[in-house]
């Protein structure tokens, strides 16, 4: 967790510092210096433009970064409200739960694609879409706390002394939904950076001169044959960014959830 | 038995029609006038006018979904915009590869992720443990595309052992269907072995605590026996489940992947489509995945009692 903790904090400062750290504007082409391979002007070469990988690179995390925390956070926040009413709303439930069903029937990558081609792409665009197909599995997850939590004795009592439903609710059930949140939250990270890597890298994602990850290794792709470290070098950042994220979800994990962290 | 299953398969009644819904909704969800997004950012008047009737999106919504939905149950997805030819034929066309690719990942993904899942769980808080964990991890935080391009990078470019890219079907010999499947199937099935493992290793786990496990070992079984014929058996419920769970991830995955190695399959019709913004075939493609994964996680679901006779229904 510390590693990944420490990981992850180094590629935040990469991306904030992206305008310092950079040598170029990440879209600046010139033309005669394209197709350099990395070395010591261009630390990770250049592409069939002549723009600057590094700086590309760089960028790149920024994109990364805020898709991966904002779908985080947004799915949390939906699902957690979905999930709290779903558990304590009888009514609303069947019908709620027959959506999220219908939802979580649909590949999760190919219902974020689906949205994609239909919409402009943009950031916003990219973080609704990945948001939409993750808000199921969080319903989910919320409902069975709170199913678990309304039979408890202390709920029970709550109950019997009066305390109004919407009480129980903010001040006994919501507390206990949020370890297991923040952890579902970590690997929603994980995932969303790489299903915008992949809508990106599919032409779904972001605008083509938005330098993510995503796109920079769709540009490398026609030309992997010849410049293969444009692929390579962008592939390595997301697979560590990644990486990072889903060590700092295990520690949680562990830390947060003991009766699970000892069977997995 | 029969009353489960009679309920079971009603269950996937109501699922599906949300697909469909949301499948139909998602042509009208879509901010601005369908008709003209998909016409495209230089489309004239007259020509977002005649996609609109061709798709008739001029009549009533409710009209247009009964219409739609009628069509799809009797098998019509509608027709390309690209092309005009029928989707269903389009999807038809592509299954081979697709279907192809599927199998050859599970088959590595399960002769990966089992041995290892029952070796973490049998010499469980070890090296060997966290050894497989580890790989487990890797394997949910490398994108399939990073190992496909890190595949083709290492056996076809530096040591050019196997073909680049491209697909080639049985018919024309087992080698070189092989050549084409190998790369394609590891690198998918990465992705879904660390799944797989990671559950095998839990669900041995728990079983490997067992009383009757310790009878087995005192009867002086070998522990071969004991794995594979007291504990994996026991085992296999949760493991299944996850496997149909994964179908999911693997219909996601086909789709980079196609996109990667040139496989031309479903997958790569679905991006070919996205690019053209062929709605009806988005539709087709997406209505027919996921109508493949509610059937797997049924076949899934009615499995159980055949794996597990404890299992009544």
């Amino acid at each position: 967790m510390l590693v990944g903790l420490a990981l992850l904090a180094l590629l935040a400062i990469a991306a904030i510092a992206a305008p310092w750290l950079a040598h170029a504007d990440p879209s600046a082409m010139s033309p005669i210096k394209r197709l350099r391979p990395p070395g010591e002007e261009y630390w990770f070469g250049t592409d069939t433009l002549g723009r600057d990988l590094y700086s590309r690179v760089l960028y790149g995390a920024r994109v990364s970064l805020i898709v991966g925390f904002a779908v985080a956070f947004l799915s949390t926040a939906v699902g957690l409200a979905i999930g709290l009413l779903s558990g304590f709303a009888r009514r609303v439930d069947a019908v709620l739960m027959r959506i999220m069903d219908g939802l979580m029937a649909i590949p999760p990558v190919l219902l974020a694609i689906a949205l994609m081609a239909l919409t402009r792409a943009s950031m916003g665009n990219v973080i609704i879409a990945i948001t939409v197909a993750e808000v199921p599995r969080v319903t989910r997850l919320v409902r069975s706390v709170v199913l678990t939590l309304r039979e408890q004795p202390f709920v029970e009592a709550a109950h019997a002394v009066g305390t109004p439903t919407w009480r129980i609710l903010v001040r006994h059930i919501l507390p206990n939904t949020v370890p297991p949140l923040i952890v579902q939250a970590t690997y929603i990270c994980a995932s969303a950076i790489i299903v915008e890597a992949i809508l990106s890298f599919l032409g779904a994602g972001m605008p083509p001169n938005v330098p993510s990850w995503g796109n920079v290794i769709a540009e490398g792709r026609t030309l992997f044959q010849v410049a293969a470290y444009i692929v390579i070098v962008p592939s390595i950042f997301l697979s560590i960014t990644v990486l990072a994220v889903n060590l700092i979800g295990d520690g949680l994990r562990d830390a947060l959830d003991p009766r699970l962290a000892r069977r997995m | 038995m029969f009353s489960y299953l009679g309920r079971r398969i009603l269950a996937t009644i109501p699922v599906m029609a949300v697909v469909a819904v949301v499948v139909f909704a998602l042509l009208h969800l879509a901010p601005g006038d369908p008709a003209a997004v998909i016409a495209g950012d230089q489309a004239t008047v007259e020509e977002v006018a005649k996609v609109r009737a061709q798709l008739g999106l001029d009549r009533p919504l409710a009209v247009q979904f009964a219409s739609w939905l009628g069509n799809v149950l009797r098998g019509d997805l509608g027709r390309s915009i690209y092309d005009g030819q029928p989707v269903t034929r389009m999807i038809a066309q592509r299954v081979a590869p697709t279907l192809a690719l599927s199998l050859c990942t599970l088959f590595v993904a399960l002769a990966v992720s089992l041995p290892l899942g029952i070796i973490a769980a049998w010499k469980a808080g070890t090296w060997i443990d966290r050894g497989v964990m580890g790989f487990a991890v890797l394997g949910f935080s490398f994108p399939v595309f990073v190992i496909g391009y890190g595949l083709i990078y290492l056996l076809s470019l530096k040591l050019e052992w196997l073909p680049v890219q491209g697909y080639a079907s049985l018919r024309e010999g087992v080698g070189e269907f092989a050549a084409h499947m190998v790369m394609p199937a590891l690198a998918l099935g990465w992705v879904l072995s660390a799944l797989f493992a990671r559950m095998t290793r839990t669900s041995m786990l728990e079983v490997l605590s067992q009383d009757y496990i310790r009878t087995a070992q005192a009867k002086g079984l070998s522990n071969r026996q004991v794995l594979v014929g007291h504990a994996l058996k026991n085992a296999a419920v949760p493991i299944v489940t996850t496997i149909g769970i994964g179908i999911a991830l693997l219909i996601g995955g086909v789709v980079v992947t196609e996109t990667v190695f040139a496989i031309p399959g479903v997958g790569l019709l679905t991006v070919d489509a996205i690019l053209r913004r062929d709605y009806p075939v988005i539709q087709g493609v997406v209505l027919v995945f996921s109508a493949v994964y509610v059937l797997i996680n049924l076949a899934v679901d009615l499995s159980y009692g055949f794996l597990d006779p404890r299992i009544r229904y």
